[in-house]
């Protein structure tokens, strides 16, 4: 068991291919045969999941690009004041609730732990799946931690402590309309929950397909794209509170 | 039936292997809810249909008014200016989003994409599914607008802040202006979806052999568009994610302190500087999604009728690529009128007039395709041909409208409105219709009237040419844009003569797209059986059935071996290589 190469599983399907490593694989040159090759190739799909992933990750960085661009733009803005006739800064400097900030960053980045422990587990899963199969062959019983159920608590959490981190701040009086600093700090912590909201929902549905005996490489390729999706949303928030804090 | 015109060599594989969903059989999942690529290219198609005649109605509607002010007209009576401006705004909204974005990459780009690169389908089906129906809310969202309380958003298509920012700023902008948004932002998650599976499918399921190189050039123009998709949607989402807050939670990011009718509004400190910025981010490279697929086309076009290799395939590779980035750099050339500094608008001015260096190098290589050839002047090569005939005329006014010096006389005039229809619009149509008569043989298996293709191409080529030309001249004398009457002004009563005829044009112009819509109907059931290769091209749509199978290929994965337009090659037996002809055919 200890020697096994997970990768087997993933890379040996390519061999009916050549020139070049971008094509979709197919069985090669066993035309009559149908035995075997007729499971879904899960190498081709993962590849093409994670490119997929990389992509979609490129858009929702120029969401974030945009709102930056925005964020400096208005803060340099001055604006009219109709009492003394003069232009001055409408930029509140916002005192963020610090210790929440921080308490769920912590979080955030110990569910990035905990997801890439869940992607791991079920890649050694996956890379074992074919091995289990051959009867007579007995891996024993692995213990799986529930890695992914972890994620999804620390995600919750995280959120939750978002919603206080909010509530902090109107009890101070900063709703989203009090200043320009007051709402895209609504706006950006906002717009990364929904998204991270969206990664806690597909974690949801490979916990409950987990349930449903889908074979377990289809399982990995969503877990494994939630994985990095995961990672990337715990790298924006980085980036988010770091403008929120450098750019006060 | 794979390779049936080629004769290629081919993989065999197992249809699960290459395809990862089966045949679907009731009437919903093939037809409705389809994950299809072919059924999905050609819902987008019909959207963009649908809403090509929309658009062209209100357009109608302007220019009758334009000449005609008192005239009551069908379906909206008599116009008011606030009518006018609500027509003006949902003729460019739904042209340029429903029409010029969906038509070109959504139908034609998911019908031939996959195809041409030898893939079953796309990357992600069930995504592709849901773009399409994405974008289906989105229209519908939008024509609700007509018929809310206040009617139409005033807002013109670029939706300029504070008169869009504010709910009471016009009869249209409460209820309208927020359906506006809103199908816009649906719009935008639609698109990027689309990218992204275009994107996908392009880097990783090219068929073996079908190096980048060997690419299409309509396949490039469909990658490097979804590119520009992807990098500018995300954009235009945030912008008008701030404009919905700024409309309902009462925050100010696009609007300054404003009194509207006598009453101040509790905003401060925002700038409509900001929007325009987003907007136009988002806005300039939207023009090249527009027309980058239908430089593909007649790229694909020019090469095929004209029996030769398209000239300087390389060149035309790193010219959409070119035209691509610089794209993203020339937004500021929208807003040489909001007072930017004069260092700027010089930057923008320099990069807006580097994108003729790429445009040029396409113009020239077309021209190149062209010479000494035997050119087949059937339907579909007209229309190509119409396309770079637009695209210089309606490109050589973009040099002098980047310019400050010029552009601020002209901003607001008529000048503008011709420079961009030409360009964007016609040119962008021209396309379409090109892609239409070229690959309507293998959607339908049925050819289409050439007759008939050939009178609509002359009333449309010419009909265009006397709408949008003398509009120049009305832009140098002066006559403003979005205005919705000038017959009042004396200083413009010379120019009633030109505009009757503008209108009249567009009448002929317009009535003329009849034919087409019934030549497009009729051929569907009643035109001549096509073969797989009526046009005798060699890329991989024509090695397969008409209609493509299901999984395109009939479970086979086929091989490329020759480059996408390998004419008239010394040697070899036709006068043209299939691209999956086997590799010992002469080659170059």
């Amino acid at each position: 068991m200890a020697t096994f190469n997970p990768l087997i599983s993933v890379r040996d399907r390519e061999a009916g291919q050549g020139g070049g490593n971008t094509h979709p694989p197919v069985s090669g040159g066993d035309g009559g045969g149908r035995g075997g090759d007729s499971s879904p190739d899960y190498g081709a799909r993962l590849r093409r999941a994670r490119l997929g992933l990389a992509v979609a990750s490129v858009s929702i960085t120029m969401l974030f690009v945009a709102f930056t661009s925005a964020y400096i733009f208005r803060q340099g803005l001055p604006t009219f004041d109709e009492r003394t006739g003069e232009y001055v800064r409408d930029w509140l400097t916002l005192n963020l609730p610090m210790t929440m900030l921080l308490v769920n960053t912590l979080l955030l980045l110990l569910s990035s732990v905990t997801m890439e422990l869940a992607r791991r587990q079920i890649t050694r899963q996956a890379a074992l799946a074919p091995v289990e199969s051959i009867p007579g062959v007995s891996l024993g019983r692995e213990r799986y931690f529930p890695w992914l159920g972890a994620t999804v608590v620390l995600g919750v959490g995280f959120l939750a402590g978002q919603w206080m981190a909010w509530r902090e701040l109107s009890d101070r009086g900063f709703y989203v309309a009090t200043s320009p600093s007051s709402s895209f700090f609504y706006l950006l912590t906002a717009a990364h929950g929904i998204h991270l909201t969206g990664g806690l929902l597909v974690m949801m549905y490979a916990v409950t397909v987990s349930l449903l005996r889908k074979p377990v490489e289809a399982r990995r390729i969503v877990v494994d794209v939630t994985a990095w999706y995961w990672h990337f949303m715990a790298f924006l928030w980085l980036y988010i509170f770091g403008l929120l804090w450098f750019m006060r | 039936m794979a390779g049936s015109t080629g004769g290629g060599e081919t993989i065999m594989a197992t249809s699960a292997t290459v395809h990862a969903h089966a045949a679907p059989q009731g009437f919903i999942r093939k037809y409705i809810f389809s994950l299809d690529h072919k059924v999905i290219g050609l819902q987008y198609y019909f959207l963009a249909l649908t809403a090509v005649f929309v658009g062209m109605f209100l357009s109608l509607l302007m220019r009758i008014h334009l000449v005609w002010p008192a005239a009551v007209l069908p379906l909206v009576g008599e116009i008011k200016p606030e009518t006018y401006l609500s027509l003006l705004t949902m003729h460019g909204t739904i042209m340029v989003f429903f029409v010029l974005t969906t038509a070109p990459q959504g139908g034609f780009g998911n019908y031939f994409l996959p195809i041409q690169i030898g893939a079953p389908d796309m990357a992600f089906p069930v995504l592709n599914m849901l773009s399409f129906w994405t974008t289906f809310v989105a229209f519908v969202v939008i024509l609700a607008a007509f018929f809310v309380t206040g009617g139409a958003p005033l807002h013109g298509w670029t939706g300029y802040a504070p008169l869009s920012a504010l709910t009471n700023s016009g009869p249209g902008q409460q209820l309208g202006a927020d359906l506006w948004i809103t199908s816009i932002a649906i719009f935008c998650i639609a698109s990027l979806m689309g990218a992204l599976n275009f994107i996908t499918t392009t880097l990783d399921m090219r068929a073996k052999g079908m190096t980048m190189m060997r690419m299409p050039l309509t396949v490039w123009a469909w990658f490097i568009t979804a590119i520009l998709g992807l990098l500018a949607f995300g954009v235009l989402l945030s912008a008008g994610i701030l404009l919905l807050l700024d409309r309902h939670l009462g925050t100010s990011f696009y609007i300054p302190l404003v009194v509207v009718n006598g009453q101040v509004m509790g905003h401060k400190g925002g700038s409509p500087l900001l929007w325009q910025h987003l907007f136009w981010f988002f806005g300039h490279p939207e023009v090249y999604i527009a027309i980058l697929p239908g430089m593909g086309v007649a790229s694909q076009l020019l090469s095929t009728f004209s029996r030769k290799p398209i000239f300087g395939y390389r060149a035309m590779v790193y010219a959409i690529m070119a035209i691509g980035i610089l794209g993203f750099m020339v937004w500021g050339h929208h807003m040489f009128m909001s007072g930017m500094s004069p260092y700027s608008a010089f930057a923008f001015s320099i990069m807006t007039m580097a994108i003729g260096v790429p445009s040029a190098i396409k113009t020239f290589n077309w021209l190149g395709t062209l010479m000494h050839a035997r050119i087949r002047f059937q339907t579909p090569m007209l229309f190509a041909i119409g396309f770079v005939s637009l695209f210089v005329s309606g490109g050589l006014s973009g040099p002098f409208l980047a310019q400050p010096v010029l552009d601020i006389p002209l901003h607001d005039t008529a000048f503008v409105v011709a420079h961009f229809h030409l360009i964007m619009g016609v040119a962008a149509i021209f396309g379409i219709f090109a892609a239409t008569y070229y690959w309507f043989p293998k959607m339908f298996g049925h050819m289409m009237n050439e007759g008939l293709g050939k009178i609509h191409f002359f009333f449309t080529l010419i009909g265009a040419y006397c709408i949008f030309m003398p509009m120049h001249y009305l832009g140098m004398a002066g006559q403003p844009r979005r205005y919705s009457q000038f017959t009042e002004l004396a200083y413009l009563h010379h120019l009633i003569p030109l505009n009757t005829f503008i209108t009249y044009a567009a009448i002929i112009t317009i009535s003329a797209q009849f034919i087409f819509l019934f030549n497009l109907f009729w051929s569907m059931f009643k035109g001549p059986k096509a073969s797989d290769n009526p046009w005798e091209a060699t890329t991989m749509e024509w090695t397969t059935a008409t209609p493509p199978p299901h999984d395109n290929f009939g479970g086979k994965t086929p091989v490329v071996n020759h480059g996408p337009y390998e004419y008239n090659v010394p040697g070899a037996a036709r006068d043209y290589i299939m691209q999956t002809d086997p590799a010992t055919v002469a080659s170059h």
